[in-house]
């Protein structure tokens, strides 16, 4: 291992080009004669439209086209139908509502695109699209995810009469109510997991050409992978995946929303088409804030038993998700088998009922977003924690200490039948605890009451499960001249994969580190079996499968190399980038370079050195990065307003590759994590359905005052024992440890309030609330 | 309405519309598209250069303001024989970017902020970097960057 070999804090390949201005991301693109694309979206949350009248549109100087779903349903477009399928015990299906790319019947959430406008310029097209006259019939909105379930509520989707898409459950709930009744301590709980704005900072785009002679649409779009979004593209647009050709430049962030089957990239890709002319499409922020799924919007109650020694007897969990107006490809299984599968998370827990309802409601379709689940239910059970350590009198580390799963059970099977291979989450949590100086926390305490603040601790021992879809195909190729390119199913929307991968085969190869170039986000060179990049699975998948190609070409190497030093190919050994038989030697470079020559081949060997691995692994092997967060706040008493003043992370990622990278997961995850919990909140108003948060100035982005610094560690004596590197994923961790230790920290804090806990984000005016009615409720 | 400026040391005459915003006219007009926008509502920073040696949101001006000006885009920034800037060189060191959408306008207020601040203290850059938005990194290597460099700046 060199200096660029696995495990070094390798600096980024990448960060010159991003430093300098030569990222090039979508939007930096244009092409001769393109015209720009801008929708009419709803203005309503529910309306039935009555008719469209494109002719003041038509009549701006510039525009030259207006389509509306219905011209493009004639032209090929198929409807969006979510590819999920859930049942209820009696085995009643989940309902699914049909999504038209621009309905022209009904319009389901305010920001629903329902018009396209094409025009020479991108102020034409939005000029063009502000004259769109829709006639609207307004309907009644619902809004409100807990509502939304309610059996009197207004129902969105008339032909299945309910809101609850499905009712899913685990089990019946008999046996663990009666558990739950008969024990010696009972906690419960009601949690609001609000509803998110992702905002990758790369607002969407998407650029579109048409080659009409091969029949084929190029569509340049950012995704967190090409082939899903080929697949899913191609099929909207009711054409063969092989006259798709998508492309992913730079990607400004994903964090789960990016590969998703947007209206908007259809419509652009569409269009192209049908005029045979480039077509692009610039989102704007305020655009993205209500076309870009939102995210987690779960409300949960929990109720658990404990034993007279603080041990969980029973848990009963109730989660309804709001899932927005029409089911996305992920959104209703996010609790169910997508991350919240983890649930409940590293705790031992015998008996246990899991029910969720996803509902549908007048918003923006709720999927995937860092963590996409893990966070909503490392939550639950956290908060479920802090509630039985002062329900059985311990304190909160002794109720942890007393129910996370010990070494000795694992592997651990888990209620919904995962399989824990590794992880010591009362070991790292006692580190933890050290590392904070957890037992020292009483005297800063009071050194912070003396300034009349007030401070309060937190933790949070989480798990999460990482690797999303079970199949990743990479290559590794090398040129005549000896230089290798990594051409990667997975795609880096700024996870570092160039540099990463580059290591890799640095350690693997010996191929030095300058001599490796990387290839991605191209249906034409990315490897069919290619997936991308979420549910933090690219080292776990794509590290695979690079190693996996390396070996296939050090095997072929050996016997390209026995040829060339006329030696037995057993006898051939390899390291360090050379191949050796006694005495001789001959460079991995040297090999690749008599590859490309037929003459210089053995018998039955095919020219070139070239070798793609297509890892597939057990669907349920997933691994499980896990950690303990302990977050430290000081609070002001009288503004309600909070300070992170320490902040302590030690994270179970297994084998890490670049600690420089793995460490930016941790503290952007956290950011994430903090910001939903401090700041954030996509919030509707409940009467007219508008998304009062609908840009930067009203919706709380977390800046670089609200946090501090993390102190981030590590733990590496628990490697996965399910793949070939030991490597769990890393990228959502922090977005799952950091909600439930700050929340904590803040509710410690205010003990002597008595306040027990506030609901995220904890804004000053929802902390000094609580203050005054603590107040007032002791007064009474 | 013709316009002339100087942008990144090259003098440049165009004759524009007087709607056209500056971050448009850089990037659709001049295809410096390193300058990037990331809001509309003069939040993100992503959009920041430097007009007359200040750190100026392009995306709040229109072009024509800056006629005469003096420009420095993150194309710019870097030497002319392609050495990094000391803050675009800290960034790499500390890790102070991951998808690099945010990042020209974090360089760019960087650099103001050693400028202006040198030897700036954690607490000071926070605070300075209120108007610039990163999702990817939970800012912590971006601080680092520009205390590291702002601590270069004076000597320390």
């Amino acid at each position: 291992m060199g200096q660029y070999g696995i495990g070094q804090p390798v600096r980024r390949k990448e960060d010159v080009r991003l430093l300098t201005g030569k990222g090039r991301y979508t939007d930096d693109i244009h092409f001769d004669g393109q015209l720009w694309a801008a929708f009419f979206r709803s203005p309503h949350a529910h309306a039935k439209i009555k008719s469209i009248d494109s002719a003041a549109a038509l009549s701006v100087a510039g525009v030259r086209h207006v389509f509306t779903g219905e011209d493009m349903r004639k032209g090929g477009m198929k409807p969006l139908v979510a590819d999920i399928n859930f049942t209820d015990r009696k085995g009643n299906k989940m309902y699914k509502p049909v999504r038209h790319i621009l309905p022209s019947d009904r319009a389901c959430y305010v920001g629903e695109p329902l018009v396209m406008v094409l025009a020479d310029s991108a102020e034409a097209a939005r000029a063009g699209a502000e004259l769109i006259e829709i006639d609207f019939e307004t309907l009644p909105n619902i809004t409100s995810t807990a509502k939304a379930a309610e059996p009197d509520a207004y129902v969105l989707h008339p032909e299945h009469g309910s809101n609850i898409a499905v009712h899913w459950e685990n089990s019946a709930p008999d046996e663990v109510d009666a558990l739950i009744a008969q024990a010696p301590h009972k906690v419960k709980i009601h949690l609001v997991n609000n509803r998110l704005i992702v905002a990758p900072m790369e607002p969407r785009c998407a650029v579109a050409t048409y080659d009409a002679k091969e029949d084929v649409i190029t569509l340049y779009s950012p995704t967190q992978g090409v082939r899903p979004a080929q697949a899913g593209f191609a099929g909207l647009l009711g054409i063969d995946k092989k006259k798709l050709r998508v492309i992913s430049l730079d990607v400004g962030g994903g964090f789960g929303i990016r590969s998703k089957r947007y209206p908007e990239t259809a419509a652009v890709a569409w269009a192209a088409k049908h005029i045979n002319q480039p077509v692009k499409w610039r989102g704007d922020r305020s655009e993205t804030f209500v076309s870009d799924h939102h995210g987690r919007d779960q409300v949960n109650d929990a109720v658990m038993g404990l034993d007279k020694n603080g041990r969980v007897i029973a848990l009963r969990l109730e989660t309804i998700v709001n899932v927005g107006a029409y089911s996305g490809d992920n959104g209703p299984r996010l609790p169910i088998d997508g991350g919240g599968r983890i649930i409940p998370c590293g705790y031992d827990i015998e008996k246990f009922y899991f029910s969720v309802k996803p509902v549908y409601t007048n918003t923006v379709p709720t999927d995937t977003y860092r963590g996409a689940g893990r966070p909503e239910a490392n939550y639950i059970m956290e908060r479920l924690m802090d509630a039985a350590a002062e329900e059985c009198g311990l304190t909160r580390d002794e109720i942890r200490r007393r129910n996370l799963i010990p070494l000795s059970k694992m592997p651990y099977r888990t209620q919904m039948n995962f399989v824990y291979d590794s992880g010591d989450f009362i070991g790292t949590m006692d580190k933890t605890l050290e590392l904070a100086d957890w037992k020292g926390f009483a005297s800063r305490r009071k050194e912070t009451e003396k300034r009349g603040k007030l401070r309060g601790i937190g933790l949070a021992s989480f798990v999460e499960q990482a690797g999303g879809r079970p199949t990743e195909e990479m290559r590794v190729k090398f040129d005549e001249n000896g230089k290798a390119t990594v051409f990667s199913g997975t795609f880096s929307h700024g996870q570092g994969h160039e540099t990463v991968y580059a290591q890799m085969v640095n350690d693997y190869l010996g191929v030095p580190f300058d001599q490796i170039d990387f290839v991605q986000g191209d249906t034409d060179t990315t490897p069919p079996g290619g997936v991308g990049t979420f549910g933090s699975r690219s080292s776990m998948m794509g590290g695979v499968a690079i190693k996996r190609s390396c070996g296939q070409i050090i095997m072929k190497g050996k016997k390209i190399a026995a040829h060339l030093l006329q030696a037995d190919p057993a006898a051939v050994t390899f390291e360090n980038g050379l191949f050796r038989v006694g005495v001789s030697s001959i460079s991995i470079q040297d090999v690749a370079r008599a590859a490309s020559d037929p003459a210089k081949l053995p018998e039955g060997v095919t020219p070139g050195l070239d070798e793609s691995n297509l890892f597939e692994r057990e669907p349920d092997l997933n691994n499980f990065p896990n950690g303990c967060h302990i977050c430290e706040v000081e609070v002001d008493p009288e503004l309600g307003t909070i300070e992170i003043v320490k902040y302590t992370a030690l994270d179970d990622c297994g084998v890490v590759l670049n600690p420089l990278i793995v460490h930016g997961q941790v503290y952007g995850g956290v950011a994430q994590g903090i910001g939903q919990a401090l700041t954030e909140d996509a919030i509707y108003d409940a009467e007219s359905g508008q998304l009062l948060a609908g840009s930067f100035m009203d919706y709380g982005m977390p800046r670089a005052h609200h946090l501090s610094m993390i102190e981030a560690h590590f733990t590496d004596d628990q490697p996965c024992k399910t793949n070939d590197l030991g490597v769990k994923g890393a990228g959502e961790a922090g977005a799952c440890g950091a909600p439930p230790a700050f929340v904590s920290a803040v509710c410690d804090a205010l003990t002597p309030y008595g306040v027990k806990h506030i609901d995220m984000p904890l804004t000053p005016e929802r902390v000094w609330t609580a203050i005054q009615q603590a107040k007032a409720h002791k007064a009474a | 309405m013709n316009i002339s400026l100087t942008i990144n040391g090259e003098k440049i005459t165009r004759d524009i519309a007087t709607n056209l915003l500056l971050a448009d006219f850089l990037r659709d007009n001049l295809r410096l598209t390193g300058t990037h926008v990331g809001c509309d509502t003069t939040q993100c920073g992503c959009c920041i250069i430097h007009l007359n040696n200040k750190a100026v949101k392009s995306c709040t001006m229109l072009a024509v303001q800056a006629d005469g000006a003096q420009i420095t885009t993150i194309e710019g920034l870097a030497g002319a024989n392609g050495a990094l800037h000391p803050v675009q060189e800290a960034f790499r060191e500390h890790h102070g970017l991951q998808c690099g959408f945010c990042t020209p306008g974090m360089v760019m207020m960087g650099a103001d902020i050693v400028r202006r601040l040198p030897g700036a203290d954690e607490a000071t850059i926070r605070h300075q970097l209120e108007g610039n938005i990163c999702r990817c990194t939970g800012y912590q290597g971006i601080v680092e960057a520009i205390m590291d460099a702002s601590s270069q700046a004076k000597g320390i």
